[in-house]
């Protein structure tokens, strides 16, 4: 009765939104300058490194005639002569206009040798050849032109976009047929470089935890001047920058370093340990360097859990141990989960330390990533493997939720 | 010793001598010794500060006496860690693990003692079905009222079958409706199982309600340990008299004491005659303590009987099922009478009177 007084003419839903309306523009204007931020700086470069993972525009460019040429083309042998002669006609052309050298460097992606038949081919061509001799003429000047291969390499990289990039990222590659088979050995490098990547992100999660556990239970539980004065040489290593804490290490683990030094002093060793240039350095570097990121989450939980859980715990008959492990340890998961994530999740995308204080083995997708993208210009393979290193890291944050929101037990409402 | 073996025989808690200070400058609790029976239901009243509880903190054994020993059923505990003692604890927030559910929760001390799952599942059974809260027992704390988490604390503490069972202002955090109800809930929780209860509160309506033995706690000093009618009735000093119930206290010098009575000349003005509860002797300053129902008003130079003082009346105050009135009696401008329903109608500001109290009404108690 009430409700149908009050709702009069306009429907009640309409008026609350009417009457809510102000104070979303309200929130959404104060989220706005972020919001543009995170477009400008997160969003567009990211959405950009996803398309170029799959763009691959060079062939399609240059050499549009070979593209049409081919569109029918079954693949099973040799093309005909009308793509022989679109092809000579793509080659002068873009040999004039200088778009062949990245259709020479995208070949030669596909198979090492390519570069130079597409080049030389080109370089030679001076005039279209007469109508019908434009295979020969092709042949006779590099004889890869007589191959599948080499035509089922410019199929494949006709675009504009294809899979090329993201199956080279995850060692595989289309063969003849286009059906999807593993790379070679000897170009197969990725996965085992996503399984180290991962191993040591997993590795320096685990470091991590374990020596931050005792340090986040000890701020959270000291009196409150200790635990600043502890809170302090927690939050130390951010004052410094990344590269002067990662040569410090080097400092203090190379051969002749200060811990060499010591324990050659003490007697506990006569020829210098190994500990940089290797894992052992990795491990070192990053657990010192990602340390801050799993004792802060971690303390923000362990603050939270009153120490009365723990009384009436051993109240109720329970040794010290078994609080610990039943009542304590499952109140820290929502933490030890946010640090744990957040460990991994960085030490995944680490670069800096691994290129200083690791070894040739020890380099970790980033490396690759840079290499591809400062060294080789090679974007779309750079891309490709920043774009799996984020659909994993997505995967896994996603896991995350599911696992935190299963143990989501404060109460109160299900959203 | 020898004088206290039969108390210990009975006593199941008996603090001796205890001390305690935290900074080793200033005591907490500075002197106390208490036996508590079994079966009993004591209170530890008193303000906050005044080391009620420190006391049951040292009697779960979560702080250790710095002076004095702690007996529980004759065994000395003072240094025997908190979950070896068998005492069943109710947390000021419940302290409910938020982590489990009301069914875990209460199988939790039960599967530490390692009992069999049919065993546990039994208990927790009955435990839930005293709460009377049988269907919620897959809910989390945090979906539960306040008064259902409190219920659910007080059946955890009891389901081990504890010898004794704290309480540390349990009730604190409830509305005043549910605190009377969980009060009765208590004590018939208490009367059906026969357990031993220490009960730690800084509401004096509460300990009156539920206590066998109320313990006044003041200064880290037991003021008096009496029945709630005996502390309400008969106080020994000033700080009960005033901490238990509703008082008017009024100031003077003792002129004559003979046994049981005294006179008492009031700084006021006027003289008294007074039950020398707690009096030094003639000459020295008391402080008489006289409960607002046991006055009655007269006429301006009317009343009869010793105790006759003239007063003014500042104010009535209606409270529905009594109505309480306002005085300037002897220099104290609070001194508060008890009126039936109505009995305020005739009473106006500025207006004098005649209150009168019966010398057995009137304690004289130690100056304040």
């Amino acid at each position: 009765m009430v409700a149908a007084v009050a709702t009069g003419d306009i429907p009640l839903k309409r008026r609350l939104r009417r009457a809510e309306r102000a104070r979303q523009f309200r929130a959404l204007a104060l989220v706005l300058p972020l919001l543009a931020f995170l477009m400008f700086t997160f969003l567009i470069p990211i959405g950009g490194m996803l398309w170029r993972s799959v763009e691959d525009p060079e062939v399609g460019q240059a050499m549009p005639r070979t593209v049409a040429a081919l569109s029918g083309w079954d693949g099973k042998e040799v093309p005909g002569e009308p793509a022989f002669a679109a092809l000579a006609a793509d080659l002068r052309q873009s040999y004039q206009d200088r778009s062949i050298a990245g259709v020479a460097k995208r070949l030669n992606y596909v198979s090492n040798g390519l570069r130079t038949t597409v080049m030389g081919t080109a370089r030679k061509i001076r005039d279209l050849p007469a109508p019908g001799t434009a295979r020969e003429t092709l042949v006779a000047m590099d004889p890869a032109w007589g191959e599948r291969a080499t035509w089922s390499a410019l199929k494949g990289a006709s675009g504009p976009v294809s899979d090329f990039y993201l199956l080279a990222a995850l060692d595989l590659k289309r063969n003849m047929e286009g059906s999807i088979v593993s790379a070679p050995e000897e170009q197969s490098i990725y996965v085992d470089v996503f399984g180290r990547t991962f191993g040591i992100g997993l590795g320096v999660t685990a470091l991590c935890l374990i020596l931050g556990f005792p340090v986040a239970y000890l701020l959270a539980n000291l009196p409150a001047g200790q635990s600043n004065l502890l809170m302090i040489f927690v939050l130390l290593p951010f004052w410094t920058s990344l590269l002067v804490r990662t040569c410090a290490w080097i400092v203090l683990l190379q051969g002749e370093g200060l811990i060499n030094d010591l324990l050659r002093w003490v007697g506990l060793i006569d020829e210098p340990l190994r500990m940089i240039y290797n894992r052992v350095g990795v491990f070192v570097a990053m657990t010192h360097v990602l340390l801050p990121f799993m004792i802060l989450p971690l303390y923000s939980v362990m603050r939270s859990i009153s120490p009365a859980y723990m009384r009436a715990a051993t109240s109720l008959g329970a040794p010290p141990a078994v609080a610990f492990l039943r009542i304590y340890l499952p109140q820290t998961i929502p933490g030890m989960g946010a640090g744990c994530l957040l460990v991994f999740i960085l030490a995944i995308g680490y670069y800096i330390t691994p290129a200083l204080v690791g070894g040739a083995a020890d380099q970790m997708i980033s490396y690759f990533i840079a290499f591809y993208t400062t060294d080789t210009v090679n974007w779309g393979l750079a891309s490709a493997l920043g774009a799996v290193l984020l659909v994993a890291t997505m995967l896994l944050a996603m896991v995350y939720g599911k696992l935190v929101h299963g143990q989501q037990n404060t109460g109160g409402l299900k959203n | 010793m020898d004088g206290g073996m039969t108390v210990t025989a009975q006593a199941l808690v008996r603090f001796q001598g205890i001390q305690k200070t935290y900074d080793g400058e200033h005591l907490v609790v500075k002197s106390l010794d208490l036996d508590i029976a079994r079966g009993e239901f004591v209170t530890l009243l008193g303000p906050s500060g005044s080391g009620k509880t420190t006391t049951l903190m040292m009697l779960a054994g979560f702080e250790v006496p710095t002076h004095g020993e702690i007996y529980l059923d004759g065994r000395p505990i003072k240094n025997m860690p908190p979950h070896k003692r068998d005492i069943g604890m109710v947390f000021q927030n419940y302290a409910l693990f938020p982590h489990m559910t009301v069914a875990e929760n209460l199988a939790f001390p039960l599967s530490v003692r390692n009992m069999l799952k049919s065993d546990i599942a039994r208990r927790v059974d009955e435990a839930l079905e005293m709460i009377k809260l049988q269907p919620l027992r897959n809910r989390r704390p945090g979906q539960l009222s306040g008064g259902q988490q409190q219920r659910v604390a007080l059946a955890r503490a009891l389901v081990f079958n504890p010898q004794l069972v704290l309480m540390d202002e349990p009730l604190g955090a409830l509305d005043k409706r549910l605190r009377e109800h969980m009060q009765l809930e208590i004590k018939r929780i208490h009367e059906t199982t026969g357990i031993t209860v220490v009960y730690v509160t800084h509401d004096q309506g509460e300990a009156l309600t539920m206590s066998d033995r109320i313990a006044v706690f003041n200064d880290g000093i037991i003021q008096q340990i009496d029945s709630p009618d005996a502390l309400y009735e008969r106080p020994v000093n000033s700080f009960v008299a005033n901490f238990i119930g509703e008082n008017n206290a009024l100031s003077g010098v003792v002129e004559n004491l003979q046994q049981p009575n005294c006179t008492v000349r009031l700084d006021g003005g006027g003289t008294v005659v007074a039950l020398a509860a707690n009096v030094e002797g003639v000459g020295r300053r008391t402080t008489l303590s006289i409960r607002p129902e046991r006055v009655t008003l007269a006429p301006a130079d009317g009343g009869d009987g010793p105790n006759r003082l003239p007063a003014v009346v500042l104010e009535t105050i209606y409270l529905g099922d009594h109505a309480l009135a306002v005085l300037e009696v002897a220099g104290n401008s609070e001194f508060m009478v008890k009126l039936p329903p109505g009995g305020h109608a005739g009473l106006s500001h500025g207006q004098a009177v005649t209150v009168t109290f019966r010398p057995e009404d009137c304690r004289a108690l130690d100056a304040v």
